[in-house]
C-alpha cells in the first residue's frame, strides 16, 4: 500500500499508523502525528488504520522563534 | 504579572532558532536568564534525529517551553499544529501565529482571532503574536487570550518599536493583561524602550542568535530589559520643550560687571 510520509512516497504493509511508524523507524522517538491534516494523538495511533494514498505528517521538536 | 498563573523570574522570553551551534544556543539561554524559550515542530527528517537531540538540549537546561505555530497560514493548520505541540511538549501554552503576508510576516488577524477562540475553548493558553491594534487586541481578549504579544516590527527585521504610540495605547487600554513585545527588535535599547512603556516582557530571537557574539548579546538584552522595567517602576519624568537648569540658581556668586 502506498502512503505519503512527510511528502515522500512509501510502500508499507496495510495496517495502523502505529505499525507504520514502527516500520519506518520512528518507534520510541519524541514525535507528533497527523493524518490527512488531522491530529492523531499518540494514544490513538494503534487504532488509526491507514488507507491507500493517506498523507502522514510526522513532526519532532525543533528550534523556533 | 503572571502569565496564565505562572510567575516568571525573567522578563526575557528567548527564541531558539538561527544560532551558530547547539552549544552557543545553550550558553545564550543560560546567559539570558530566560526561564521560557520558544520552540517549534518540524518534519523529522530521518535517521539523524535532529529533533531528538535539540529536545535533549532544551530539557537539560530546565527551562519552560512555549511552542509556536510558526509558518501556519490558516486556522486549521494552526489548530492542528497546536494540538501536536500540546501533546509533544506537554503544555497548554501555545504561541499562536497565523501568518498572512510572507514579506512582512504580518499576522492574519482574522484567522488569528478565530484560531485563538477555537484553541481557548479547547483549554489552550494562547499567546497570540499580533499587531498593535486595539480592536484586534480586544477581539483576542474576547476570544479568551490572557496574554497579548504585539510585534515591535516585522520578525527578524531588527527595526525596533515601529509604533511607540500604538504600543503605549495598548498598554493603557489593557492594564491588567500581560503584554509582551514580540519580534522585530535589534538591539538592547529597543527592549529597554519596550519595558519603559510598561510592557511585562520581551520575546526575541534573531537579535541574539545572529549577533556576532550571541552569548554576550543575550546577557546585554537581559540587562536592558531589567533596566527598562526598573525605570518604568521608577516613574520617568515627562519630556519638556524648554531647558530647566539642574543646578540651583539661588546663591550663585555675582561675578559679572
Amino acid at each position: 500500500m502506498r502512503i505519503y510520509v512527510n511528502g515522500d512516497k512509501h510502500e508499507i504493509q496495510p495496517g495502523t499508523l502505529a505499525a507504520a511508524l514502527e516500520a519506518l523507524g520512528f518507534g520510541g522517538r519524541k514525535i507528533a502525528t497527523a493524518v490527512n491534516g488531522r491530529f492523531v494523538a499518540a494514544a490513538s495511533r494503534p487504532a488509526t488504520k491507514l488507507a491507500e494514498g493517506d498523507k502522514v505528517e510526522i513532526v519532532a521538536p525543533m528550534q523556533g522563534g | 504579572m503572571p502569565f496564565y498563573g505562572v510567575e516568571l523570574k525573567s522578563r526575557l522570553l528567548l527564541g531558539t532558532a538561527r544560532y551558530p551551534s547547539p552549544k552557543i544556543l545553550g550558553e545564550a539561554i543560560q546567559a539570558s536568564g530566560a526561564d521560557v524559550v520558544t520552540v517549534s515542530l518540524r518534519r523529522e527528517a530521518g535517521p539523524e534525529q535532529a529533533g531528538q537531540s535539540f529536545w535533549s538540549l532544551v530539557r537539560s537546561l530546565g527551562v519552560r517551553v512555549l511552542p509556536n505555530t510558526a509558518g501556519c497560514h490558516t486556522v486549521r493548520e494552526a489548530v492542528t499544529t497546536a494540538h501536536m505541540a500540546r501533546e509533544m511538549f506537554e503544555t497548554p501554552w501555545i504561541k499562536l501565529e497565523v501568518i498572512r503576508d510572507d514579506d512582512t510576516l504580518q499576522p492574519d488577524v482574522f484567522g488569528l482571532v478565530e484560531a485563538a477562540r477555537v484553541l481557548s475553548e479547547e483549554g489552550f493558553e494562547v499567546f497570540p503574536y499580533t499587531i498593535e491594534d486595539l480592536a484586534v487586541a480586544d477581539r483576542l481578549v474576547e476570544a479568551g487570550c490572557r496574554v497579548l504579544m504585539p510585534w515591535g516590527a516585522p520578525i527578524g527585521s531588527a527595526r525596533g518599536l515601529n509604533n511607540l504610540y500604538g504600543l503605549r495605547a495598548l498598554r493603557a487600554h489593557f492594564p491588567d493583561i500581560p503584554l509582551v513585545v514580540d519580534a522585530g527588535l535589534g538591539v538592547p535599547s529597543h527592549a529597554a524602550a519596550a519595558m519603559e512603556l510598561g510592557y511585562d516582557a520581551v520575546l526575541l530571537n534573531t537579535a541574539v542568535a545572529e549577533a556576532g557574539d550571541p552569548v554576550a548579546m543575550a546577557r546585554a538584552f537581559a540587562l536592558a530589559i531589567e533596566a527598562g522595567h526598573m525605570a518604568f517602576k521608577a516613574k520617568p519624568m515627562e519630556p519638556r520643550d524648554m531647558a530647566v537648569p539642574s543646578t540651583p540658581m539661588m546663591g550663585r556668586a555675582a561675578l559679572g560687571d
